[in-house]
This record gives C-alpha cells, sequence and structure tokens, in this order.
C-alpha cells in the first residue's frame, strides 16, 4: 500500500524532475524494525521509485557498524544524502520527514542533486570562511510550518561547507533526546550543544551565531 | 493521506517488557495518520528576484511580506514601476494560521499553502527582494531611506508600510528569558510537545481557545487565564472545548510571573478584582492576548492612533506625502487577509498615481 496518494505522487514526480544529478539515499534502521523505521524506510523506497536518479542503499545501525560511523548516523530511523560522486556533505534526517517537513527533504534532495538557488556572495564568503567543525541539529515537529525553513538554511550551510554538518530531529520521535535540550518550542536549533536559537531564523542570524562558536 | 494501522511490533513488545517511561509509546500505541504537507508551488515557480541596490531610487519600497505587501508588490510590477520588498517573515501572520475559510476561491485551504500561492504569484516578476530583515526606520525626505537591522539602506520614492502586527508579549518576568523553554506564541507549532503535561494558556479570545483546543487533546491539563470575567473566543470554539474534562478556567485574572531557571516550571497569577495571588504549576504557557502593530520604526514619523496604529485616508496615504500604508499595521477596521489584499492594491495604485503626478 502505497504511503503517498495518486495526486502528492504525482506532484512528487513533477518536483523530483527538477534533479539535476543523482542523489543516493543512505536509509539506517535494525534488524527488528521499529514501527517508525519500517515506515521511513517506505517513505525512502516509495520516494526512490518516482526518479530514476533516486537509489536507496539500507544498512542496519548495529550489522553496518562502520558504516554507521563513517556516516556519523547514532540513532534510527536515520537519512542521509549523498551527491552523484557518493560524496557526504553531513546532512541528516532523524525521523520520518512527513507533515510539512516533506518540503525540506525534497528541497535538500534537490539541492544535493545540484539543483539549487545561488547564495548571495557575502553570505556565501561567510559560510566558506567557517573553519571549525559545527553540528547543528533542529528539532522539528512535523506539524510546524516554520520547520522545514530552518531545516533547509541548516543543511544549505552543511551543503556549503565540509566543517559544518546538520541534523533534522523530529521532537515527538527522539523524546528523551528533546528533553535533554529542553525542547519546548520548535523549530529549536542547537548549535555543537553550545548555543540555541528559536524559530525559523535566515541564513545571515545561523552565521551569527556560528562566528561565536 | 495514508491511515495507519496498528500493529504492535517486536521492537516495541521489548520496549514495554523493558518498562521504560510510556510517554515515547504515545506515538506508537494510537494509530496515526502520515499527512503530507507538500508545498508544491514553491519548488515549480521560477524565482527571478534580484537583490537590492542600495545605490538606486526605487520607485516603491514595500516594507512587508503578508498579504498586503505581496498583493502590492504584484499591483506594482504589473504597473511597471521600480520596486523593492523587504520582508521580515513571509506571509506574517497567515504562516501561522491553521485554516483558512474565509478567503475567497478557496473553501478551505492552510495558512503556508495560501502564503506559498501568494508567494509564487510574486515570484514571477523581477522584484528587488530581501527577506529575514526588519526595518529600524524611516525618513520622511523627498526620498524616503529605508534603513534595516543590517544597516543597509534602501531608498524609494514612495514607501509602502505593510508590517503587519505581532504577537502580543505579556512583558512579564520570565517571558523573554524562557520563549522556546516553555514560553510558546505559536500553538500549531508547539503543542504537540505538551503531551501528558500541564500548559497554561493566557488570552480567552479566539486564538487562545484554539491554542487550548490543540492543547486539551494531547496535554494532562490546559488551564486558561482570561482577565476578563468570561471568554470571548466564538460560541462554536467555546462549545468544542467545554466537552474536555482537563481544562481549567482562571477568570478575571492576569499573569504576573513566569517561573522557572531552565524551563517554566509554573506561573503566579494575580485577580484583578482581589489581587489574591496564586501560583500554578505547569511545565508551558502559551500567549495569545491578542496582537500589536508593527509600527516601532515609524514613530513620530507618521500619525497613529492610541493602538500605535498607523492613520490612513480611504487612499490608503499616512500623514506624510509618499509614505503609504495598508493591512494591519494601520488603522481600518477588521483585521483579515482578504482586507489587508485589498488595502495593498490600493496602497501601490496610490502610490503608482502619486509618482505618476510627480515625475
Amino acid at each position: 500500500m502505497a504511503l503517498f496518494e495518486a495526486k502528492i505522487q504525482e506532484q512528487l514526480k513533477n518536483i523530483l524532475g527538477n534533479m539535476k544529478n543523482e542523489v543516493k539515499i543512505v536509509y539506517f534502521t535494525q534488524e527488528i524494525e521499529c514501527t517508525l523505521c519500517h515506515d521511513t524506510r517506505s517513505f525512502v523506497q516509495e520516494i526512490a521509485s518516482l526518479n530514476d536518479k533516486l537509489s536507496v542503499k539500507v544498512y542496519d545501525l548495529v550489522l553496518d557498524k562502520e558504516k554507521a560511523q563513517l556516516y556519523g548516523v547514532d540513532k534510527i530511523p536515520a537519512i542521509v544524502l549523498l551527491d552523484k560522486d557518493g560524496k557526504d556533505y553531513g546532512i541528516k534526517f532523524y525521523g520520518l520527514p512527513g507533515g510539512y517537513e516533506i518540503n525540506s527533504f525534497l528541497g535538500t534532495l534537490l539541492e544535493v542533486s545540484g539543483h539549487k538557488e545561488a547564495l548571495p556572495g557575502d553570505i556565501l564568503k561567510r559560510i566558506k570562511a567557517v573553519d571549525k567543525d559545527v553540528h547543528i541539529q533542529v528539532f522539528v515537529s512535523l506539524g510546524c510550518p516554520h520547520c522545514p525553513d530552518a531545516v533547509s538554511v541548516a543543511h544549505r550551510l552543511a551543503l556549503e561547507n565540509p566543517r559544518i554538518k546538520a541534523d533534522m530531529v523530529d521532537s515527538n520521535n527522539f523524546v528523551p533526546m528533546a528533553q535533554k535540550y529542553n525542547v519546548t518550542g520548535v523549530p529549536k536549533i542547537i548549535f555543537n550543544d553550545r548555543y540555541e536559537l528559536v524559530g525559523a531564523h535566515p541564513l545571515n542570524t545561523f552565521l551569527d551565531v556560528i562566528e561565536k562558536l | 493521506m495514508y491511515i495507519y494501522n496498528f500493529k504492535v511490533d517486536i521492537c516495541l513488545l521489548l520496549e514495554l517488557i523493558l518498562n521504560l517511561p510510556l510517554r515515547i509509546f504515545e506515538g506508537f500505541i494510537k494509530e496515526y495518520n502520515m499527512e503530507f504537507n507538500l508545498s508544491a508551488v514553491s519548488f515549480l515557480s521560477e524565482k527571478n528576484f534580484l537583490s537590492i541596490e542600495e545605490a538606486k531610487v526605487y520607485d516603491v519600497v514595500i516594507i512587508g511580506g503578508g498579504p498586503a505587501g505581496l498583493t502590492a508588490a504584484v499591483y506594482c510590477m504589473r504597473k511597471g514601476v521600480s520596486t523593492a520588498i523587504i520582508i521580515k517573515d513571509i506571509g506574517g501572520q497567515v504562516a501561522d494560521t491553521a485554516a483558512v475559510e474565509n478567503y475567497l476561491g478557496y473553501k478551505y485551504i492552510n495558512g503556508v499553502e495560501l502564503v506559498e500561492k501568494f508567494k509564487e504569484q510574486v515570484q514571477q516578476f523581477s522584484i528587488a527582494y530581501e527577506e529575514g530583515r526588519s526595518v529600524v526606520s524611516l525618513s520622511d525626505d523627498d526620498i524616503k531611506k529605508v534603513v534595516l537591522d543590517n544597516g543597509k539602506v534602501v531608498q524609494g520614492k514612495t514607501v509602502i508600510i505593510a508590517s503587519g502586527k505581532t504577537w502580543r508579549k505579556l512583558n512579564v518576568p520570565g517571558e523573554d528569558r524562557l520563549v522556546g523553554r516553555g514560553v510558546a506564541y505559536c500553538a500549531i507549532c508547539d503543542a504537540p510537545l505538551f503531551a501528558g503535561k500541564i500548559a497554561i494558556v493566557a488570552g480567552g479570545g479566539n486564538s487562545g481557545i484554539e491554542a487550548a483546543l490543540d492543547l486539551a487533546a494531547i496535554a494532562s491539563k490546559v488551564v486558561v487565564v482570561q482577565n476578563l470575567e468570561n471568554l470571548t473566543a466564538d460560541k462554536i470554539l467555546i462549545e468544542k472545548l467545554s466537552k474536555f474534562t482537563n481544562v481549567e478556567y482562571v477568570f478575571k485574572s492576569h499573569v504576573l510571573e513566569i517561573e522557572g531557571d531552565e524551563k517554566v516550571t509554573g506561573v503566579v497569577v494575580e485577580n484583578i478584582q482581589t489581587k489574591e495571588k496564586t501560583s500554578i504549576v505547569a511545565d508551558g504557557i502559551f500567549i495569545s492576548i491578542g496582537l500589536d502593530p508593527n509600527s516601532d520604526f515609524v514613530k513620530g514619523v507618521v500619525d497613529m492612533n492610541r493602538f500605535n496604529e498607523i492613520n490612513t485616508d480611504s487612499f490608503c496615504r499616512t500623514s506624510v506625502e509618499g509614505i503609504f500604508a495598508a493591512g494591519d499595521v494601520t488603522s481600518v477596521p477588521f483585521k483579515q487577509i482578504i482586507i489587508a489584499g485589498g488595502e495593498g492594491s490600493k496602497a501601490a495604485l496610490s502610490a503608482c498615481e502619486y509618482i505618476m503626478k510627480k515625475d
């Protein structure tokens, strides 16, 4: 049974038609799958079936430990997006990017495929100048309309600078983690466990925080 | 939408045997619907936006990206005047609205989708566009200078102020410090994070009761604090909320303080008549006590009413020649999407006429 209705499938096909190059979706689960892991696997497989440029590789968090380490995956379900050359930009989705988050998933997918809007020169210069390891975690809830913007910004930063890694984390699926970071409002953005932003902020605000790290 | 059949899988059983906190399973135990709120238009439309040039004097500078500002942009571009638009939050309040059912042409549309459609219509034009910036000041010279929060100066022969309104703060101790740590303004975003928790809702109007409805379905307890002796929300909403048994009401009271170090632990409310103070233990507070106009940056420049709304005439003219205003930031009664859109078009046509007569 399909996860997507026919109408959404059609729209997804159109959107994925904008992909420039191949993208490999790496999906981490475990041998005995949790309900959401199973759903997330269906999600990536159904999306991948809509465009020839997409492929899926499924790994097991425990059995494929070295792969999990390679991509820095520490919990499931996890989705990692690799470009046509198999390059890992440090872009991850923890949880099923459903609800509004489908938009950030597609946006990031297109960007990894090479279909991306040019950034203003001054912003790009600031991103490229970041010379320390930055880990951004964006906590979302799937019913939050602003959250995809925050996720897209974080992933774009990761795409432009190898020192920056960015995760989407579904707060309602990773509850203990959300509690650890006191997430009671989304999007909540955690930078290297040191600074946080609440709300969908633009690139320049993300950079203001990163430059303080 | 795909209706999911609940199934107990081995993973879940194992977790149950290990006796982990029950809240982890709430999402699994009940049947759930995985919905996809796809904004297809935002992926398919061409973006022709230009960046704003500081050296250029634009015919029209629009401040705001809600229905008023975006409508004004479409009218200006179609008239062929050079236009710059400065947007802090695209869509404004519409983007925070779950359902819109009174904007003609759509029997039902969700707020984000409507904003996408507005934006799509603007995207066809090569308009000078800046998003994520707010305006800090505006001069009333012949050539208006609009100063942005990053120091950038945008010049215009005319300006249309369509900066809208923002949720009013309580302005009580603890509020700013605990934003995102239990203090919330967007119920559709943050209510799901209060499963099994105690939440306060400040405000008994439509937005307050809508927030309380979202929360009552999942929180262990909801306390509505209202400064008047009854709720002012629409009857249909009040009736819906009265069906919940986990909702309490505190009338004729206001919030004095929000307590908590790392996160909200409770609030102090005061009865307005008796001055009696009560502490309520809570994990969070949703603030829905109305809206304030975003007009601080033009205080002393244009005339305003006592609510700090910009006074306009029927041509959307303000007290300063060449400065127009439209939408929720103005004194025009009834704040509605369709009214803001109409006012935005009026302001654009007035600005274009003003430029034509002047040149």
